[in-house]
């Protein structure tokens, strides 16, 4: 502000953006590209703007043994938190893919099998039999119409964890797509289209998505998701595509894009063939965090009755069931949510260990 | 700085418009509507009540009517609840939404600024392990899951606390609800303390601090406070907006009567006025706030120009 009169333009005019939009601010003094430009990050992830050295061409060069990804990939193994990550992910994903063939083939239920006689149609806690006895039939217990709860939060996490990936896969879509164009066109067209993402980044979005499904949602359990996936997939795109632009704009001006230009490589192929492909780093970690956002508000969604419907289950809409007879049956609402909190806790650390991995910066620490 | 308030109010109004009509246009796409519920009405009264909100012009009619109502700040009458206008409601339900809002946010930046402080200077010893454990922790659990876990802990098996009932600001049943959305906030400012304080404390410029001669304390109260902190004032911003969704939770959960209680019944009810009152409403809150963030930013941090 103290600098209004040394320069009467203000950045926008230069064609680029004031530092301080909220979430475009990094937290080192701005980096800025050759234009000018400020390069976007998002508060909670330094990874934006520190992973050019990891992406450089150099990197990719089929040297013995010290590739970028095998490096990292060493690093990562030495993060403990982020190996028990990784296994616990994969532990989860195996068990809801395949659990509920086994839970069927051992004890013939499924995860909307009702027993049809009417005395075990309740909630029965885990381990025991109706007659109050131990039994391994159901290890998690039943939920109030006497399903088997062990196959109903098997299920709900196969529907959790599929759309958490699918929507995420919509988002890196449509995040590197729009950065990409953004950060290689430049000039006028980056401004406009970053104003966009501006615009959208303050939008209560949340509040317009509860809107969408709530008006349009319900038809069928399957249409339900495909606009699950779209909606949450259409929200979380933002701040991927700061991050492509923020790495595409570092990238742009090296040789190896001139030397494509040069050669009269069509724009398209050098957006996607040359470029995306070297952003590629930041893009997996923030892609790894966004799957459990993305988790966190589809479950948000199902627990206000608006996600997944019945007889299909998520860990939200399981748990908005638990929540009704918690002082009851609390085993209802501590499975499933205890299963989440697991997921989403496990997805975070492995994203950090990524990061961490990837990231050049924290290798000086 | 004037025209950077002048050029961002300038932006703030049709992106308000926008929200509104995008608002508006889902809901009259969608198949159905207010009286297409389980009451069956009567054709003739619903002919009349139809007139009465002018359902029965062409749809710009509608809409220019609508807008020229929103523009001028009156939001129309709530369709599920007769009689009363959705300004109303908007400032009965503000007050108890904020009140949830502000204390948690309040809790948060106090359990967060001191945990993401301590993490950073003392790097890597056993504070800050257990700080950024129980932050990821917080990070990973949903607060439909905490809230509950909360009430089972505490008002059902130990009974110290009330487990759903809102008895206004003072009171302890707002100690459950404002933890369990604060939670979230609390390890994501405790997160950005920490990552931006150990950014600042390797900055040439509190070298020079320390090299000067300044006491430890000054040098982080004064020096590494004021740079670390950037990372949670911008966070500021995108906070109101998860603050908001995050009541929507909070308030079922805890059976408050607040803004996000009567957004989702309006939704369920598909009760058009006052659905487009309250996001008109909370988007022009958002960005107002983030405006103020973005001038509090410039104060604090001088390297900022307008």
């Amino acid at each position: 502000m103290r600098d209004e009169r040394e320069d009467k333009r203000t950045d926008w005019e230069h064609g680029t953006e004031p530092a301080l939009t909220p979430l475009g601010t990094p937290q080192e003094p701005p980096i800025r590209s050759r234009e000018g430009d400020i390069i976007h990050t998002a508060p909670e992830l330094a990874v934006g703007e520190a992973d050019v050295r990891s992406a450089e061409p150099g990197a990719r060069e089929p040297l013995a043994g010290t590739s970028l990804w095998r490096d990292a990939w060493r690093r990562l193994l030495k993060n403990k938190l982020a190996v028990f990550g990784m296994l616990v992910v994969a532990a989860i994903i195996l068990v809801c893919t395949f659990g509920p063939f086994v839970i069927r083939l051992a004890t013939g239920f499924t995860y909307d099998y009702q027993p049809p006689e009417i005395e075990l149609k309740k909630s029965f806690p885990p381990f025991s039999a109706p007659d109050g006895t131990f039994s391994w039939a159901h290890p998690m217990g039943t939920d109030t119409l006497g399903r088997d709860l062990f196959s109903r939060v098997l299920i709900g996490g196969r529907i959790s964890l599929m759309v958490g990936i699918i929507s995420t896969l919509v988002s890196l879509l449509i995040g590197i797509t729009f950065g990409a164009t953004a950060g290689y066109l430049g000039g006028r067209v980056d401004n406009v289209m970053m104003r966009i993402v501006d615009v959208l980044y303050s939008l209560p979005y949340m509040m317009i998505v509860i809107v969408l499904l709530a008006f349009f949602g319900g038809r069928s359990p399957l249409g339900q998701l495909v606009m699950l996936f779209v909606a949450l997939g259409a929200v979380s795109w933002l701040t991927m595509a700061r991050i492509v632009r923020g790495q595409v704009m570092s990238l742009k001006n090296q040789e190896f894009v001139l030397a494509a230009r040069a050669t009269g490589v069509p724009t398209e192929r050098i957006i996607f063939r040359h470029l995306v492909p070297n952003t590629l780093g930041p893009v997996i970690v923030y892609a790894t965090l966004t799957i459990p956002q993305v988790m966190l508000q589809e479950a948000f969604l199902s627990f206000l009755g608006l996600g997944v419907q019945a007889p299909l289950a998520s860990w939200g809409s399981l748990a908005s069931e638990g929540i009704q007879n918690i002082a009851i049956f609390p085993w209802q609402l501590i499975f499933p949510g205890v299963t989440m909190a697991l997921t989403l806790f496990s997805l975070n650390f492995l994203g950090d260990g990524l990061r961490d991995a990837l990231d050049p910066q924290m290798r000086k620490t | 700085m004037f025209r950077f308030i002048i050029r961002r109010l300038l932006i703030t109004l049709p992106m308000v418009l926008v929200i509104v009509t995008l608002t508006w246009g889902l809901i009259r796409l969608a198949p159905g509507n207010f009286y297409t519920g389980e009451k069956r009405i009567p054709p003739a009264i619903e002919k009349n009540i139809r007139e009465k909100y002018g359902l029965d012009k062409p749809w710009y009619v509608q809409y220019g009517k609508m807008m020229s109502r929103v523009l001028k700040g009156d939001f129309g009458d709530s369709l599920t609840y007769p009689g009363q206008s959705v300004n109303q409601i908007l400032w009965r339900t503000l007050p108890v939404s904020a009140t949830l809002g502000v204390l948690a946010y309040l809790l948060a930046l106090a359990v967060g600024l001191t945990f993401g402080t301590l993490a950073a200077l003392r790097q890597n010893s056993k504070i800050d392990y257990a700080s950024m454990a129980l932050a990821m922790l917080g990070i990973s659990i949903p607060n439909f899951v905490l809230g509950p876990l909360l009430v089972l802990i505490f008002s059902l098996t130990l009974f110290w606390l009330p487990p759903a009932r809102y008895g206004g600001f003072p009171s302890w049943s707002l100690v459950m609800p404002v933890i369990t959305l604060s939670a979230l906030y609390m390890a994501y400012i405790a997160r950005l303390t920490r990552s931006g304080m150990l950014e600042v404390l390797r900055a040439d410029y509190v070298r020079t601090a320390r090299a000067k001669g300044l006491s430890e304390k000054q040098v982080v109260l004064r020096h590494v406070m004021r740079g670390g902190l950037l990372p949670v004032i911008s966070f500021t911003g995108p906070a109101l907006a998860y603050l908001i969704t995050g009541t929507v939770v909070v308030e079922q959960i805890f059976a408050i009567p607040g803004l996000g209680n009567y957004f989702l019944n309006a939704n369920f009810s598909r009760d058009e006025p006052l659905i487009i009152g309250i996001v008109a409403f909370l988007a022009i809150l958002i960005l107002v706030f983030n405006l103020l963030v973005d001038i509090a930013y410039g104060i604090i941090d001088p390297r900022i120009r307008y």
